[in-house]
């Protein structure tokens, strides 16, 4: 039942990673994203992590995502014409991946062949994970709040637009924008 | 039971696809989605081990992850409206000025 579970989500995410570089639209990327959360949602349910799982669905497919979506629709972005590339690029790109492919699955997976995870004999739930989170976490915590500040300032600062002020600018300034243009 | 290894795998594949798109896509959303891909590979590892190691904290982690995922793609995102808005296009192939 479990493996039954795993394998198909399994399935159903690496099929939305692979169309993910397949299609040449990002919104379809963008789309495929989506559900590789979804099915990485339910992989984390299998491993009793219910908090993560949700908060996967709620902030990284509802609210990341929906931040993705918009800026593609805010730049109305299509499809980028293919460029060419080096041929030691194209010739060696996908064997050199596959290879690293091959060496992390044997090198890191392969030594926990034999730990098998059982469903349901360690659930973490929400309750030890807030007082995880607010004890023996709380400096990361805060420290992570200064970021989401420095972020919010750094997104407003970098996508305002500059060309129009709302204030009339001083005359000086103006001669500095008039030879900018 | 479902060995810890394949939980290893499919994080390790997919980490492994992220980074394919990150060198392969040629437009800046791709990329920058290729990035959230990667992330999400390594969670799910965080995820495995924390369930292995029978640790709370590989959740905790996850849950940072999410958190610099989350202000990266605000700042990310907003750095490509600026670049979109200057040049007009989204192909990485055209940001190349400090190639000279």
């Amino acid at each position: 039942m479990q493996l039954t579970l795993f394998l198909i989500f399994a399935v159903v995410a690496v099929a939305g990673a692979v169309n993910l570089l397949l299609q040449r639209h990002p919104i379809y990327s963008a789309l495929s994203l989506v559900t590789v959360m979804g099915a990485l949602a339910v992989e984390y349910l299998l491993l009793g992590a219910e908090f993560i799982a949700f908060i996967q669905v709620i902030v990284y497919a509802g609210a990341i995502m929906v931040l993705f979506v918009f800026v593609i629709m805010v730049l109305n972005a299509g499809e980028v014409a293919s460029q060419p590339r080096s041929k030691v690029a194209a010739l060696l790109g996908l064997p050199v991946l596959t290879l690293l492919g091959i060496i992390l699955v044997s090198r890191v997976a392969g030594p926990f062949q034999h730990t098998p995870i059982g469903l349901g004999d360690f659930l973490v739930q929400t309750g030890p994970v807030g007082q995880s989170l607010f004890h023996k976490f709380l400096l990361p915590f805060e420290v992570t709040s200064v970021l989401f500040l420095v972020g919010v300032l750094g997104a407003v600062v970098l996508a305002a637009r500059r060309e129009k002020p709302a204030l009339a600018p001083p005359p000086a300034e103006k001669a500095v924008v008039a030879a900018q243009r | 039971m479902v060995p810890l290894s394949y939980y290893l795998a499919l994080s390790a594949i997919l980490f492994c696809l992220g980074v394919a798109g990150f060198l392969f896509k040629q437009d800046i959303i791709t990329v920058f989605i290729s990035i959230e891909l990667m992330l999400n590979g390594v969670n799910l590892a965080f995820v495995a081990f924390s369930r292995a190691l029978r640790q709370i904290d590989g959740n905790i982690f996850v849950f940072f992850v999410m958190v610099v995922a989350a202000a990266e793609a605000a700042v990310g995102l907003a750095i490509i409206i600026a670049v979109v808005r200057n040049r007009n296009t989204l192909a990485v192939d055209a940001m190349e000025e400090l190639k000279d």
